[in-house]
């Protein structure tokens, strides 16, 4: 017998083997295409190495873009909000269950509003579109029940990035509670009975008993959020955004989208790509290390 | 436990009850519109008469969208997503997270082997690459191009690894003892033992799989080989007319465009709607057994 399979570990690299080779294919394979970034890549020409090199051109192009410096900012801007409002919420919710006493209702609420998160942005991109039409939507109905004349969510540059950040809030806030629920269920009853002792009221104990023990959880979930800066959600701004709104909708994810598989600039398309994948991954790793710093996280 | 409620005690719990029954409200209330109108006459949706009850019911947008070919092609391509996707990630995620469940010093290159997996969490060569490299590998146009490029889902590897640690190691010891080796380990005692866990995993695969879209719209150059929520992206976001047949024409002068959306909109919620309920326990283990660890 040869020695390799003698050795007790080949059963395991067996197991590994598919796997890795997908994996290898599928997530390495395109990051050896990174390469077209500095190419003049022409897919015709057959292969990812046989264009011309042109350094560093794609990259001095995307910076002379007038769009680059505005698809930047959006991004940045649409995640922070949504990072900001989309962390504040689920921990207020938690909060407020956490205050029920029915158990019925507390898993009515539950039920409910964990449902958006399992639908894809294209259902609810269509409902949106369709209760936030300005003509016969829902929404525009209601306002004008008031005296407010019909708003164009989707199609208003000073509309649309709170329409992002409040319908992702929306469709997540319920969802990210159950980290907290399930943070506050471990908590020592006695804390409670012990502040219960030394006078303290619900507020009291909320503040010195409930907060705390979420602490942990709440710093973590807010450092592993950090590695989203760039992630202001591709899937949902592409079914929502149209280019009446590209001032202040358009996102790193949508315009390489455009510039690559529409234009057919696979380099330019690739470099801008590239610089998301770098910036991201130097957030993902410091988010991860003050994780495993402070809240002593590890992924594996 | 009984409290004694104080006035301000009970202004705040019935605010309480209140704001919780308004956010529950606003979750479910855009859907049930939503099906309102996919169930009223055009007339009524166009006007702007349905509110959260059908005005004049009637199931002609059902009638029109069922009988749409395309339609129920695309939820075939999605069912067929559906079973080999999910096949290949449930074997794949198995495989590979009981390696690298090992400790180091039952198998040292487990190290490497996870850094190799994880990394791709953390870095990716963007869509251009991966659109490349699906070219080049021969699978584009084809169910194959749905299922390998996410075929090892690296989040729930991580998820089912942490809970195979999780198991007592004297079963795994005396299974060896016994003579078993990491086949029989793996397939006799350590996935009996995470059905919760890979039930868990099984529906985050099958909803992952049922509501992507992105893959099929670039991979796919035909809408006839669209998975559902492609198709849904091209008709509902997109209006793309191309993919509207004169014949269609010709009944959507019957059924308004709104109803017709919102049937096709309702229709692909619907299997995550009749499942879910059901689901919502799994979901919840399944978060909590990913975030808890020692």
């Amino acid at each position: 017998m040869p020695r390799v399979l003698r050795s007790p570990y080949w059963p395991l690299h067996l197991m590994l083997l598919p796997g890795l080779i997908l994996v290898l294919i599928y997530s390495y394979g395109p990051m050896v295409g990174i390469v077209i970034a500095f190419q003049k890549f022409m897919p015709a020409k057959g292969g990812l190495f046989a264009s011309d090199w042109t350094g560093l051109a794609n990259f001095r192009y995307v910076l002379d873009l007038p769009d680059s410096i505005r698809v930047l900012k959006n991004t940045v801007v649409i995640a922070a909000f949504k990072i900001i409002v989309g962390f504040v919420v689920p921990i207020v919710v938690s909060l407020l269950l956490n205050e029920v006493r029915k158990e019925l209702f507390k898993r009515s609420v539950q039920t409910l509003i964990y449902l958006p998160h399992f639908l894809s942005w294209i259902i609810l991109g269509g409902i949106l579109i369709d209760v936030l039409s300005p003509s016969s939507g829902i929404v525009n109905q209601f306002l004008g029940w008031f005296g407010i004349d019909s708003i164009y969510f989707l199609g208003d540059n000073s509309w649309f990035r709170p329409v992002l950040v409040i319908s992702d809030v929306w469709k997540e806030f319920g969802f990210n509670t159950i980290v907290y629920l399930a943070a506050l269920t471990s908590i020592n009853p006695s804390l409670y009975e012990a502040a219960i002792v030394d006078g303290a009221g619900r507020w009291k104990q909320t503040l010195h008993v409930t907060l705390p023990g979420m602490m942990p959880i709440i710093v973590l979930t807010m450092t592993l959020a950090m590695g989203n800066v760039l992630n202001a959600g591709f899937d949902q701004v592409f079914n929502l955004y149209s280019p009446q709104v590209y001032e202040t909708g358009d996102i790193i994810d949508t315009f390489v989208y455009r510039i690559g598989l529409v234009d057919a600039q696979y380099g330019v398309a690739t470099a801008v790509g590239l610089f998301k994948s770098v910036v991201s991954l130097a957030f993902i790793s410091a988010s991860y290390y003050l994780a495993y710093r402070f809240a002593n996280y590890r992924i594996f | 436990m009984v409290e004694r409620y104080t006035l301000g005690r009970k202004i705040f719990v019935g605010a309480n009850y209140t704001a919780l029954t308004v956010l529950s409200l606003l979750c479910l209330v855009p859907l049930i519109h939503v099906l309102a109108v996919s169930f009223s006459s055009s007339e009524a949706a166009t006007a702007g008469l349905v509110k959260l009850w059908p005005v004049d019911f009637t199931l002609s947008s059902y009638e029109f969208v069922l009988a749409k070919p395309a339609f129920l092609k695309s939820i075939g391509v999605t069912l067929v997503r559906v079973a080999i996707g999910l096949t290949v990630n449930m074997v794949l995620t198995v495989l590979v997270a009981y390696p690298l469940s090992k400790e180091p010093g039952k198998f040292p290159y487990r190290t490497a082997y996870v850094w190799v997996f994880v990394l791709t969490i953390l870095f990716s060569g963007g869509l251009i690459p991966q659109y490349m490299i699906v070219k080049y590998t021969g699978i584009m146009d084809s169910i194959w191009a749905l299922v390998l490029p996410g075929a090892v889902p690296v989040f729930n590897v991580v998820l089912l690894l942490n809970f195979f640690r999780g198991l007592p190691r004297e079963l795994e010891e005396a299974a060896f003892i016994d003579g078993a080796g990491h086949w029989r380990t793996l397939w006799r005692i350590m996935v009996p033992l995470s059905l919760p866990a890979l039930a868990t995993l099984t529906l985050f695969a099958t909803v992952g799989h049922w509501n992507s879209w992105f893959d099929g719209l670039i991979f796919m150059n035909s809408p006839d080989h669209y998975p559902l929520q492609s198709y849904l992206q091209t008709v509902v976001i997109n209006r793309d007319l191309s993919l509207v047949s004169s014949a269609d024409m010709k009944s959507l002068a019957e059924v308004s465009d709104r109803t017709a959306k919102a049937a096709q909109i309702f229709l692909g919620a619907l299997p995550i709607l009749l499942v879910y309920p059901f689901l919502q326990r799994f979901f919840m283990k399944g978060i909590v057994l990913g975030s808890v660890k020692e």
